[in-house]
């Protein structure tokens, strides 16, 4: 039950993108189409629900003095090694062993490695102190699928937005940043509940 | 100066600015901009680091193979970040806690990656620095603008100074409670984007 609060929470309260804005400028470029934004919207997901439970198990490492001092300030560079190194090593497994998802996936897995998402997920992580690897899984797997879920409604609306009139210095980037604060709004109704 | 050193200077800041033009580096300067104070350490804290990782890897520019680079310069603008984060967690502890994540996050700032990827390999030490300051400036104006709207509109001071006087709140006027929250922050940085565009004709898109 904890576990299924959680889940929710990190979906639809503690959304990655409109209570917190971590990963916008992916977010923003890569939201062309919907076909695009599934394909970066997975990767997500999938990097963050593998990364966030290591960088926990050695996040509690280094606050435990290892050797007698606290290692802490290292979280960071260490949060940011764990990452890029995973999203290299699965950029390569992939592109050896199932070419048909590298050519559909591969080009985003690069700009993983620079998704505030994925590196503000540990941080948070850092920050709400989990009491287990199990609640740090649900918290990365809830978080890629709020991600994931709002890049897929932000590319369905510009998808059909293309069809409408927008003033000319607006368009583009402007009414963009407009919708994204619109639904943000339609997603602050979710604040305060709790289950 | 000649106008090649000027242009690296001005464009980051006007024509070119990372956030306006760019949209890169959004996500912290749409959550720090509550409040001035906060922004403006902030944009002092990217323009360093953007500045200082810049002029590191163009130092380094020539000995890294191309295929790790994404993690050398994730590395050196790691080192950097923490820098900046323990000085201030040991002068100003009460900002760091503020801006929470939101220091840690510059490492993914895509203004740093993106100014070291297009600028900063390829050119020489001293222009890649100026160039690092320059976008950290161009990102920092536009945060400040919007952090002074929104304090201002949103909570009524300036560095937390009573700007709005209290005359005005006994004649019936109210802060905004919509300004400070998430979804403000977005609309206003598109109206900022539609001001600029409508004076500069040329960067709006087809």
């Amino acid at each position: 039950m904890e576990y299924i609060s959680l889940f929710v929470k990190s979906i639809f309260v503690d959304n990655m993108i409109f209570a917190y804005f971590l990963g916008m400028c992916s977010y923003l470029a890569v939201s062309k189409n919907v076909k695009t934004a599934l394909g970066l919207g997975v990767a997500v997901i999938f990097v963050l629900t593998c990364t966030l439970p290591i960088n926990y198990l050695i996040n509690n490492f280094l606050t435990s003095n290892p050797f007698g001092v606290d290692l802490s300030f290292l979280s960071l560079i260490i949060f940011i090694a764990v990452i890029a190194a995973f999203v290299q090593i699965v950029e390569m497994v992939v592109e050896k062993f199932v070419p048909s998802l590298y050519a559909s996936l591969g080009i985003f897995l690069p700009l993983i490695a620079v998704n505030c998402a994925i590196l503000g997920g540990s941080l948070f992580m850092q920050q709400k102190e989990f009491a287990n690897v199990g609640e740090a899984t649900v918290y990365a797997l809830g978080s890629g699928f709020g991600w994931f879920l709002a890049i897929v409604c932000l590319a369905a609306i510009r998808e059909k937005m293309a069809y409408s009139k927008v003033p000319p210095a607006l368009k583009g980037t402007g009414i963009t940043f407009i919708t994204v604060g619109l639904m943000a709004m339609a997603f602050m109704t979710f604040m305060g509940i709790t289950l | 100066m000649d106008a090649k050193l000027k242009e690296t200077i001005l464009n980051p800041i006007l024509k070119g600015n990372p956030i306006t033009v760019l949209v890169l580096g959004i996500c912290s300067s749409l959550a720090v901009t509550v409040e001035l104070k906060g922004a403006l350490v902030m944009a002092l804290s990217v323009t360093i680091v953007t500045g200082l990782s810049c002029l590191v890897l163009s130092l380094l520019r020539n000995t890294i193979p191309n295929r790790i680079r994404i993690i050398v310069q994730l590395v050196v603008v790691a080192m950097l970040v923490i820098l900046v984060d323990q000085i201030l967690k040991a002068y100003s502890y009460a900002i760091e806690k503020q801006l929470s994540v939101y220091i840690g996050l510059i490492i993914t700032n895509c203004i740093v990656m993106g100014r070291i990827e297009a600028f900063a390999l390829g050119n020489k030490p001293i222009p890649s620095l100026l160039d690092g300051l320059a976008n950290g400036a161009g990102y920092g104006i536009i945060l400040i603008v919007v952090a002074i709207f929104r304090e201002l509109f949103g909570s009524g001071t300036l560095l937390g100074i009573q700007i709005i006087p209290e005359a005005f709140y006994n004649a019936g006027y109210m802060n905004n409670g919509l300004v400070i929250l998430p979804p403000m922050a977005l609309i206003l940085i598109g109206c900022i984007i539609w001001i600029q565009r409508g004076i500069q004709k040329d960067l709006q898109e087809k």
